[in-house]
C-alpha cells in the first residue's frame, strides 16, 4: 500500500498502469535468461566438476528456473512467479518426455527403413533362411489385419453398447446395481494384463475346449483386451455430451433409443472413434497373448479360422529372437510396418471423425 | 444413420484386406540359403510342429529345402520352447514336437495317450554344443576347465586374472576386471545341458545341480540364446553360455574346454565325437541318448534335440508328410549341412536307428 | 454417477414424429436396452470366466507346492519337490510399476497440459496426433529399443545415483554393474505408459467447458491458477482413470520387461543392480519350458496379478467416487 500512495503522488500514467496491472517482466527476459543460463552452465562445465551434456543441461535448466522465479517474484509478485514456474515445468516435462519417445520412433524408422522395400512388403518368409537377407512381412501383415479386424468387429460394437448402457440406462434406480458391477469390472478388465488374458484363452479355449491355436484364437484374446478400452473411452465421451442436448431431444418427444442413436452418439462420434482407434492400436501390437494363442507360420495363410497364421508382433518377436543380423534387421522392418499400419488406421479415423464430428440435426 | 461412416470404414478395411490378400506372394526361394534341395519323395499338404528353439535355425533350413523341392508342402515349425512344444503335441496341435530332452514322467504318459494306438517316440535329430562365449579385449584364445566355469558361474571366481584362470592360460595377459557372467533368464534346455555338464564334469565345485532354470547366485540373466549372445557382445569383460550356432553368428570368441586331457576347441566336429559315443537308452524305436559329459576325446558340453512323434496312431492325414519330412531330415544330405551352421550331425549307429524308427511311423 | 437425466416419464409426444408409433418406440427402446445390457453382462461373464479358469487351473500347482506360496521368493515349480512363491514377483512388479508411475504421471499430465493449453493451436493438433500415435507403439518395440539402445545409456544414471545418493540404500550399488536393473525396467515402463496417460488426459483437458476457463481468466487468474481452478477439478476423474490405465499397463507389461530384466528371484532393494522379476515377465520367461505343474504355477501367479489389479481398481474407485460430482456436464 505504501508504494501505491507513492506512485499516486507521482501521478504518471505509466506508473498508474503498472500499479493496476502489476509489474511485468520485460519481453526479452525469458530468452535472455535462457541464453544466460546456458552460458553460465557452460562456464560451470569448464570450471567445475559439472560434466557431460546431460549434466550441463540439467544445471542450465535449474539456473534458468531459479533466476526466472526469483526475478518474477520480485517484480511481478508470488502469483506470477508460480505461474512462470508452472509454465517452465510444463514445457520442461514436455521436452523431457519427447526425447525418449522421439528416440524410439527414430530408431524404428532408421533401422526399419534399411530393409523396407516392395519385396519386403509383398513376400512372406517362406523358404527364407534365418541367416539370409530377404523375405518379408506380407504374411504377417495379412494376419494382423485379419486378427485385429475380427477383434474390432466384435469388440467395438460390444464396447459401445456397454458404454451406452452404463451412461444412459444404468443410472436409473432399477439397474443401478448392475450398472455399478459392470462399470467396476470394466475398470478391472482394463487392468487385466494381456499375458493373463493370453493364459485364459490358452487354458480355456485351447487346452479345455480343444481349439486349434489359430488367428481366431488370437482375435478372442485381442477382443477381451480391446473391450474395456472401448467402453471406458466411449463412456467418457458420452458423459461429456451436454445434458441439454438430451433434454431438448426428449422434449421433442423423440424416444430414448433414437435420442441416443441420432443425438448423443453423433455428438460424441469423434471421441468415440478416437477411443476405438486407440483400442485397436493398443491391441495391434500385443505380443504376449498372441504368443500363447496363435501359431506362427512363415507362409501366407488368408484364413484366420484354420491353420497357422503369422502376425506382425509375432513376426517381430520371432525374427528378433532368432538373433542373426539379417533376422534382427527384419524385426526392425516389421516394427516400422506395424507403426505405419497403426498410423494409417489412426489417420483414417481422424479423417472420418472430421466429417462426422459435427452432425446437423 | 450415424453408423454409415463406420460401416464405410469397415467396408474399406475389408476391401483393402482383400485387395492386399491378392497381391502378395510366398516367393522366397530366390533368397533362400544354399541349403541344397531335398531329394525327397514329395508329399503335399501341411503340418505344424513346435518346440525347441535350439533346433529352430536347423529346422528352418530343412523346411526351406523340403518346401523348395516339394512346392505343394507347407511345414510350420514354431520355436516356442520344448515344454510348450510337448504340450502342443499332447494337445493335438502339432504333428511332432521338437524337444531338448526326451519325454519323461507325466509327459510320456500323456504323449502316449495322445498317440492312441501306439507309443510316442523320441528321435534324436539335431546335435549341438553349448559354448562359453566371452568378450575380453586382446584375448583371442581362452582355455577353461569345468572347475573354472563352475567357479565363475557360482560367483567364487570374480576377476579375470584369478589365479585359477591365469594358471590355465600361461602367457595370456588377463585384465583385473570383474567378470560379468551372463546366464539365461528364461527356462531353457540349454541351461539344463550346461548345468548338467558343470555338475558332472566339475565335481564338487558346482553345487547347484542341473535344471532348466538358473539357480546359482550372482551374474545377470538375459532372455534367449540371442539375448545372452548380444549381451556378451555388448559388455566388456563378460562371459556367457550359448549354443555354438549363436556364437558363430555373433562372431564372438569361444573358450576351449580342458576336460583333463588337454584343451578342446568348441567346433561342430569335436562335439560330434562326443555325441557319437553316446549310449542309447529307451526301448524299441524310442531312442534316448545318454551323453558323456566327462569325455576326454571330444568337446564335452553337448546337447541333443529330439523330434517327438507317434510311432503309431498319429492322425492318418498327418502321417505321410510327417514321415516324408523326417525321412528327409535324417538323410545324409540333410545331416551333412548341419555343421555349416554350427550344429552337430547325428552319425553312425544312432543315425541308423533313427532311420529305422522313422520308417516305422504309420 | 448421476450425470444423465432420466427421460420424462411417459409423456405423449406433443407432435407425433412421422412414422414412429408408440408401440414401435417401446419395442425399439426395449430392444436397445436389451442389447446394451446384454453387452454389459457379457463383460461380467467374461470376467467371471477368467477368474474361474485362473482359479481352476491354478489348483494343481498350489497343491503340489511344498513352500509357502506368498513368502517364498524362489520359482522352481517343476522340480521335485515343487518349490515356488510370489514374494519376489510381487516386489519386482510393485517396484517397477511404482517407479514408472512416479515418473510418468506428472510428466504425462505435463505433456497433456502443454498440448491442450500451452502450445499453439497448430502445434497442438500435430502433437496430439503424435502422442496418440506413440500410445500405440507396441511394447515389443519398446523392449527391443530398451535393451539395444537405452540400457547402455542408463549406466551413467545408475552410477550417478550411486555416487551422489548412494547413502540411500535404494540407490546404493556395491556390485558395480548397472544394467538389467529394476530402475531400468521402471524407466522403460514409464516411457511406455507416458503416451497412454497423456493421450487420455489431453482428451479430457480439451473438454473442459470454455465457460469455466474464461470465468477463471476473467477473475484475473494467471494461467496456472486457471489450470488449478478450472481444468484440474473438471478433469480429475479422467486423469485418475488415465493413470489407472497406465498403471494397468505397467503392472502387466510382459515382453519389454522380459527383455530388460535380469530375472533374479530375490528381494533386493538396490534398484540399480541387475535383478528383479515381475509377474507378467515371469510368465513369458517360464511358459515356454513349463511342465504341467509349472504351467499351473504360472496361472496361479496370473491369478495373483489379477487380484492385484482388482485391488488397485477398488482403491481408484474410492478416489473417483469422491470426485464424482465433477464428471459430466453439470
Amino acid at each position: 500500500m505504501a508504494d501505491l500512495t507513492e506512485r499516486e503522488r507521482h501521478g504518471s500514467d505509466e506508473l498508474l498502469h503498472a500499479a493496476l496491472a502489476g509489474g511485468k517482466l520485460p519481453r526479452w527476459a525469458v530468452p535472455a535468461l535462457g541464453v544466460g543460463a546456458v552460458l553460465l552452465a557452460f562456464l560451470l562445465n569448464v570450471t567445475t566438476s559439472v560434466d557431460g551434456v546431460a549434466g550441463t543441461l540439467v544445471v542450465a535448466v535449474l539456473i534458468f528456473v531459479g533466476a526466472q522465479t526469483g526475478w518474477s517474484f520480485r517484480v511481478e509478485g508470488r502469483r506470477h512467479a508460480v505461474d512462470r514456474l508452472a509454465t517452465t515445468g510444463v514445457y520442461a516435462t514436455f521436452l523431457i518426455a519427447l526425447a525418449p519417445l522421439v528416440a524410439v520412433l527414430a530408431t524404428v524408422i532408421v533401422k526399419g527403413a534399411q530393409v523396407i522395400s516392395s519385396t519386403f512388403l509383398l513376400t512372406s518368409m517362406r523358404n527364407v533362411s534365418s541367416v539370409a537377407e530377404g523375405g518379408g512381412v506380407y504374411h504377417a501383415l495379412i494376419g494382423t489385419l485379419e486378427q485385429v479386424g475380427i477383434a474390432a468387429l466384435i469388440g467395438i460394437p460390444l464396447g459401445i453398447l456397454t458404454a451406452i448402457y452404463l451412461v444412459e440406462y444404468a443410472p436409473s434406480a432399477r439397474s443401478r446395481r448392475l450398472g455399478h458391477a459392470i462399470s467396476f469390472f470394466v475398470d478391472v478388465m482394463t487392468g487385466v494384463p494381456s499375458v493373463v488374458v493370453g493364459l485364459f484363452v490358452y487354458t480355456a479355449f485351447v487346452l479345455t475346449l480343444g481349439m486349434q491355436r489359430s488367428g481366431f484364437a488370437g482375435s478372442i484374446a485381442l477382443t477381451i483386451l480391446m473391450l474395456p478400452v472401448v467402453v471406458r473411452s466411449t463412456e467418457e465421451m458420452l458423459r461429456i455430451v451436454p445434458r441439454d442436448l438430451r433434454e431438448a431431444s426428449y422434449a421433442l418427444g423423440i424416444p430414448k433409443w433414437r435420442t441416443i442413436l441420432s443425438v448423443v452418439l453423433p455428438t460424441a462420434t469423434a471421441g468415440i472413434i478416437t477411443g476405438a482407434m486407440l483400442a485397436v492400436a493398443r491391441v495391434a501390437g500385443e505380443t504376449a497373448p498372441l504368443l500363447l494363442t496363435t501359431f506362427l507360420s512363415q507362409s501366407i495363410n488368408n484364413d484366420p479360422f484354420s491353420g497357422p497364421q503369422a502376425s506382425l508382433p509375432i513376426f517381430i518377436w520371432d525374427q528378433f529372437t532368432r538373433g542373426t543380423d539379417a533376422s534382427v534387421n527384419r524385426a526392425w522392418g516389421g516394427a516400422l510396418v506395424l507403426i505405419v499400419l497403426v498410423m494409417l488406421l489412426y489417420l483414417t479415423a481422424k479423417i472420418i471423425s472430421r466429417f462426422t464430428g459435427v452432425k446437423k440435426f | 444413420m450415424n453408423i454409415t461412416p463406420k460401416a464405410r470404414l469397415a467396408a474399406i478395411a475389408v476391401a483393402g484386406t482383400l485387395a492386399l490378400a491378392a497381391c502378395g506372394s510366398d516367393g522366397g526361394s530366390g533368397t533362400s540359403s544354399a541349403s541344397g534341395s531335398a531329394d525327397a519323395n514329395c508329399v503335399s499338404g501341411s503340418i505344424k510342429a513346435s518346440g525347441s528353439t535350439a533346433q529352430l535355425n536347423a529346422m528352418t533350413d530343412w523346411i526351406n529345402a523340403y518346401q523348395t523341392s516339394c512346392s505343394g508342402a507347407t511345414i510350420d515349425y514354431q520355436g516356442n520352447g520344448s515344454g510348450a512344444g510337448i504340450k502342443d503335441f499332447i494337445n493335438k496341435q502339432t504333428a511332432f514336437a521338437g524337444s531338448d530332452s526326451a519325454l519323461k514322467d507325466q509327459d510320456k504318459t500323456d504323449a502316449d495317450a495322445r498317440c492312441a494306438t501306439g507309443p510316442a517316440i523320441d528321435i534324436p535329430m539335431v546335435g549341438g554344443a553349448v559354448v562359453a562365449t566371452y568378450n575380453v579385449a586382446g584375448v583371442s584364445k581362452l582355455i577353461v576347465t569345468p572347475e573354472i566355469l563352475a567357479g565363475i558361474y557360482s560367483n567364487t571366481i570374480t576377476k579375470w586374472n584369478d589365479p585359477k584362470i591365469t594358471a590355465a592360460n600361461p602367457g595370456v595377459t588377463l585384465p583385473s576386471a570383474t567378470i560379468a557372467a551372463f546366464h539365461r533368464s528364461d527356462s531353457s534346455g540349454t541351461t539344463d545341458n550346461w548345468t548338467t555338464f558343470l555338475s558332472q564334469a566339475a565335481g564338487s565345485t558346482w553345487t547347484y545341480g542341473h535344471a532348466k532354470d538358473w539357480k546359482a547366485p550372482g551374474g545377470q540373466g538375459a532372455k534367449g540364446n540371442d539375448g545372452v549372445g548380444a549381451a556378451v557382445k555388448a559388455t566388456a569383460n563378460s562371459i556367457g553360455y550359448v549354443e555354438l550356432s549363436f556364437a558363430q553368428q555373433n562372431k564372438t570368441s569361444t573358450a576351449w574346454v580342458d576336460n583333463g586331457a588337454g584343451p578342446v576347441e568348441p567346433t561342430s566336429a569335436n562335439a560330434a565325437k562326443t555325441i557319437a559315443t553316446a549310449t542309447v537308452a529307451g526301448s524299441g524305436n524310442d531312442i534316448v541318448l545318454t551323453l558323456d559329459y566327462k569325455t576326454k576325446t571330444g568337446y564335452p558340453a553337448v546337447l541333443v534335440t529330439y523330434e517327438i512323434t507317434c510311432e503309431k496312431g498319429l492322425d492318418p492325414a498327418l502321417v505321410p508328410l510327417t514321415k516324408s519330412f523326417l525321412t528327409y531330415t535324417a538323410s545324409d544330405a540333410a545331416q551333412s549341412q548341419l555343421s555349416a551352421n554350427g550344429y552337430v550331425p547325428i552319425t553312425g549307429d544312432v543315425l541308423a536307428k533313427v532311420r529305422t524308427a522313422i520308417s516305422s511311423i504309420s | 454417477m448421476s450425470t444423465t437425466l432420466e427421460p420424462p416419464g411417459t409423456p405423449a409426444p406433443p407432435v407425433p414424429h412421422p412414422g414412429i408409433k408408440g408401440a414401435a418406440v417401446r419395442r425399439g427402446d426395449r430392444l436397445f436396452v436389451g442389447l446394451s445390457r446384454g453387452a454389459g453382462v457379457l463383460i461380467l461373464v467374461t470376467m467371471a470366466a477368467i477368474a474361474v479358469f485362473l482359479i481352476w487351473k491354478s489348483i494343481p500347482g498350489l497343491q503340489a507346492n511344498t513352500a509357502n506360496f506368498f513368502t517364498t521368493a524362489e520359482w522352481f515349480p517343476d522340480q521335485k519337490p515343487s518349490v515356488f512363491g510370489i514374494a519376489a514377483l510381487t516386489f519386482g512388479t510393485l517396484m517397477t510399476a511404482g517407479i514408472a508411475m512416479l515418473l510418468a504421471v506428472p510428466v504425462g499430465v505435463g505433456i497433456a497440459l502443454f498440448i491442450a493449453h500451452y502450445a499453439s493451436r497448430r502445434l497442438a493438433s500435430t502433437l496430439g496426433f503424435v502422442t496418440d500415435l506413440l500410445a500405440a507403439v507396441p511394447s515389443i518395440i519398446f523392449g527391443m529399443w530398451g535393451i539395444q539402445y537405452l540400457t547402455p545409456h542408463l549406466v551413467g544414471l545408475g552410477q550417478w545415483l550411486n555416487d551422489y545418493l548412494g547413502f540411500i540404500p535404494l540407490f546404493a550399488n556395491e556390485a558395480g554393474i548397472y544394467s538389467r536393473s529394476i530402475l531400468n525396467a521402471g524407466i522403460v515402463l514409464a516411457i511406455m505408459i507416458l503416451p497412454t496417460i497423456s493421450a487420455i488426459t489431453r482428451e479430457v483437458f480439451v473438454q473442459t467447458p470454455r465457460a469455466h476457463i474464461e470465468a477463471a481468466l476473467a477473475l484475473g487468474a494467471t494461467r496456472w491458477e486457471m489450470v488449478r481452478m478450472a481444468i484440474f477439478p473438471f478433469s480429475r476423474p479422467g486423469m485418475i482413470s488415465a493413470s489407472m490405465l497406465g498403471l494397468g499397463r505397467a503392472l502387466g507389461e510382459t515382453i519389454a520387461v522380459a527383455l530388460m530384466l535380469s530375472a533374479t528371484y530375490d528381494i533386493n532393494i538396490h534398484i540399480t543392480q541387475p535383478g528383479g522379476i515381475t509377474f507378467a515377465s515371469n510368465i513369458a520367461l517360464k511358459w515356454n519350458e513349463a511342465g504341467t505343474i509349472g504351467l499351473s504355477a504360472l496361472v496361479a501367479s496370473g491369478l495373483v496379478l489379477f487380484v492385484i489389479t482388482l485391488a488397485v481398481n477398488m482403491a481408484a474407485r474410492l478416489v473417483i467416487a469422491r470426485r464424482a460430482e465433477f464428471s459430466g456436464a453439470n
